[in-house]
């Protein structure tokens, strides 16, 4: 099987984070990023356990710029076999959808994973955009993945339950929390990816279909308010005239 | 110990000094350690024991020997992601680290330096893998600041070496597999041997009651009569000056390991003083505690910018023995305050193991004064300044 997995560079998760360009940019300035965990943790880390079991290759591939080099080598670190980077920006689900249905159709991958999401903008289309550019089935959420010969088995988990799947491949998947668990790159993962080949592909003509207009935060969290549990009054009182939600 | 919420401080943007594999093995570092190391340090130290399981992970992640060439097992890395190392595992704890740099700069780095091709292949890459550990016997019990004074003898006996003496206050020693050990021939001259555990008359009682580096094993190296076979000499160099230049790496370590303690601190102390209210308001918006995290903050950066640029120097040869020592005596020192400045920031609860800063409070204790006690450092400075020595 030959596995490609989509990478994708996010802030860390304790970013305090602030906008640009009339609030349409976020500001990356002093920004520590790292791979996206549903890309990192369970998506790559299956498809190796995949390969590591049945034989085959993974690739990792990125929408992005030079940037993004230090996210590949540390999938690369991890186990990955090789990287591609296309070198355009990726604003725009649709374009970065394209640039990895592109490549994906001219090397002929089985099983094509992603994350669920992107931690910063939660877009959750790629996946999806890929499989309908390439006219393969989609399978979301994956928090299970069984492959016997060309055949997947794939547990989701919806609202208060498992629903499982089966799909041959060519798939696209995206992977959710339980798919695998996180492998920490040690030193002689680290040693290896320094001559892994990480290609870097300029991208097809694409558009975007979409663009921004503005960011803006959620409001401040307010004080919180200790009251008596006794007094359910005053309780009353403030959720139905303060917080107006009563 | 609660969970480990540690954060990064970089106030200075040291990070973007750092190539991209510096970072990336550094922080692979520090997330095993969270993983594997902080949920069970406490409860290691407390019981004065240290986690041998851990060391096959210490391995790993590259703890021992990281600038060792490949071809004996180490990774070839330079000396600032050694030291990135060293500052990751001693923000977890400074007897671990320990570990890592005895094995690494005191056992690794003599055979590498002064020892044959055969000293060589055999040990090194065992120790890289922690398939080995070893240990580093200078200190005596009535020679520690001077070492040159040392009694432990060896005497050519045809065949073979016979050793005698006795070592004390060595880290690792009580499990060690290999002993580098320091003692003079008949014309008092200092070399460097290689003892292997099981050698007759070679034992390793280990010191009990230690307040500080609970978390590693200390013990002594007594040699009644020690048949050691010629070819464990090590043949590159001797007199003081070769035990000297492993001091000289260990120390540039703990250069870096001692931020690491004092990031630890400071970043406990700072989310302290955000949660605790008193008087109705956390008591970081107090004064007096914005100048305790202040002055940490200061302190912290201006270490990290002074052994950044000792890890340039090292890395290009160029670190001399003073530069090392005044990093070493000033971090160590720093990051000494910042556990006792991080301590009454936390009041009450300073003193409970909940949080983990009278552990490094008292770990640092011993770093103070091994490798060259904080006076010594000064001594060694003055010698530099002067070029009066004022050691005896
Ligand atoms: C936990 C721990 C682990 C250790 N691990 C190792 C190890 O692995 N291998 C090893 O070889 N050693 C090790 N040591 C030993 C350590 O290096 C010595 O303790 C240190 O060098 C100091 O020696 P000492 O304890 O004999 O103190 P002393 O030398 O007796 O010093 C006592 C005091 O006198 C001061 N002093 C001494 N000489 C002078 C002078 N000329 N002028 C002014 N002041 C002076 C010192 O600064 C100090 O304050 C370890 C020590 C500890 C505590």
């Amino acid at each position: 099987m030959k596995y490609l997995v989509c990478i994708s560079k996010v802030p860390d998760t304790t970013t305090k984070i602030t906008f640009s360009d009339n609030d349409t940019k976020f500001n990356e300035s002093g920004v520590q990023f790292i791979v996206n965990p549903y890309d990192e943790w369970y998506a790559l880390v299956r498809a190796l356990e995949l390969k590591e079991k049945f034989g085959g290759s993974v690739t990792i591939i990125n929408v992005g710029g030079a940037d993004c080099d230090p996210i590949l080598r540390k999938a690369l670190a991890i186990g990955a076999d090789d990287a591609v980077r296309i070198n355009t920006n990726d604003s725009d689900a649709y374009n970065v959808a394209n640039q990895i249905s592109n490549f994906a159709k001219e090397n002929a991958f089985d099983v094509i994973l992603t994350g669920k999401e992107t931690i910063n903008y939660n877009g959750a289309q790629v996946g999806g955009m890929i499989a309908a550019i390439l006219d393969y089935p989609y399978v979301s959420q994956a928090s299970k993945l069984e492959m016997e010969g060309n055949t997947a088995t794939i547990d989701r988990d919806i609202q208060g339950g498992t629903e499982v799947i089966s799909v041959d491949a060519p798939f696209v998947l995206s992977a959710a929390k339980g798919l695998a668990e996180q492998r920490i790159p040690n030193m002689r993962g680290i040693m290896a990816a320094r001559t892994k080949p990480l290609k870097v592909v300029e991208p097809i003509d694409s558009e975007n279909l979409t663009s921004v207009i503005s960011y803006s935060l959620p409001a401040e969290k307010g004080q919180v308010k200790l009251i008596d549990p006794e007094n359910t009054d005053e309780l009353v009182n403030l959720l139905h005239n303060e917080a107006k939600v009563i | 110990m609660a969970a480990d919420r540690y954060q990064p401080h970089d106030f200075y943007q040291i990070d973007e000094l750092l190539t991209d594999e510096q970072k990336l093995v550094r922080d692979s570092a520090r997330e095993w350690l969270k993983k594997e190391v902080s949920p069970i340090i406490e409860d290691y130290y407390e019981r004065a024991e240290f986690p041998k399981q851990i060391v096959p992970g210490l391995a790993s992640i590259g703890a021992f020997g990281p600038y060792i060439p490949e071809e004996y097992g180490g990774a070839g890395l330079d000396q600032i992601t050694y030291g990135l190392l060293m500052q990751e595992l001693e923000r977890v704890d400074s007897g671990v680290r320990s570990t890592a740099s005895v094995q690494s700069s005191l056992v690794m780095y003599p055979i590498f330096k002064f020892g044959s091709e055969e000293q060589k292949q055999k040990y090194l890459p065992k120790l890289a893998s922690g398939e080995m550990i070893g240990c580093f016997g200078l200190t005596e019990p009535d020679h520690g600041s001077n070492p040159g004074g040392m009694v432990t003898n060896f005497v050519d006996k045809g065949d073979h070496y016979l050793l005698n003496g006795a070592k004390m206050w060595i880290s690792n020693s009580p499990f060690a597999d290999i002993a580098v050990v320091w003692a003079k021939d008949e014309t008092g001259r200092i070399h460097g041997l290689v003892v292997e555990r099981g050698m007759d008359g070679f034992t390793t009682p280990e010191i009990h009651g230690k307040w500080s580096l609970r978390a590693s094993a200390t013990g002594e190296l007594v040699f009644d009569n020690v048949k050691v076979p010629k070819e464990n000499l090590l043949p590159g160099k001797s007199g003081l000056g070769a035990p000297l230049a492993c001091l000289d790496s260990a120390r540039y370590g703990i250069a870096w390991g001692a931020i690491g303690a004092a990031l630890d601190c400071y970043d406990a102390a700072v989310r302290y003083s955000k949660e605790r209210m008193q008087f109705d308001k956390p008591i970081g918006s107090f004064q007096l505690i914005q100048k305790k995290l202040a002055e940490m903050l200061t302190e912290i950066t201006k270490a990290q910018v002074l052994t950044w640029r000792l890890g340039v120097l090292r890395n290009e040869g160029r670190a001399t023995t003073a530069q090392i020592s005044l990093a070493k005596r000033n971090n160590v020192d720093m990051a000494l305050s910042i556990a006792r400045e991080a301590r009454q920031i936390h009041g009450g609860m300073g003193i409970t193991n909940e949080y983990p800063i009278m552990r490094h409070m008292m770990n640092l204790e011993s770093v103070i004064t091994y490798e060259g006690t904080h006076d010594i450092h000064l001594l060694i400075l003055g010698h530099h300044i002067t070029e009066l020595q004022a050691f005896k």
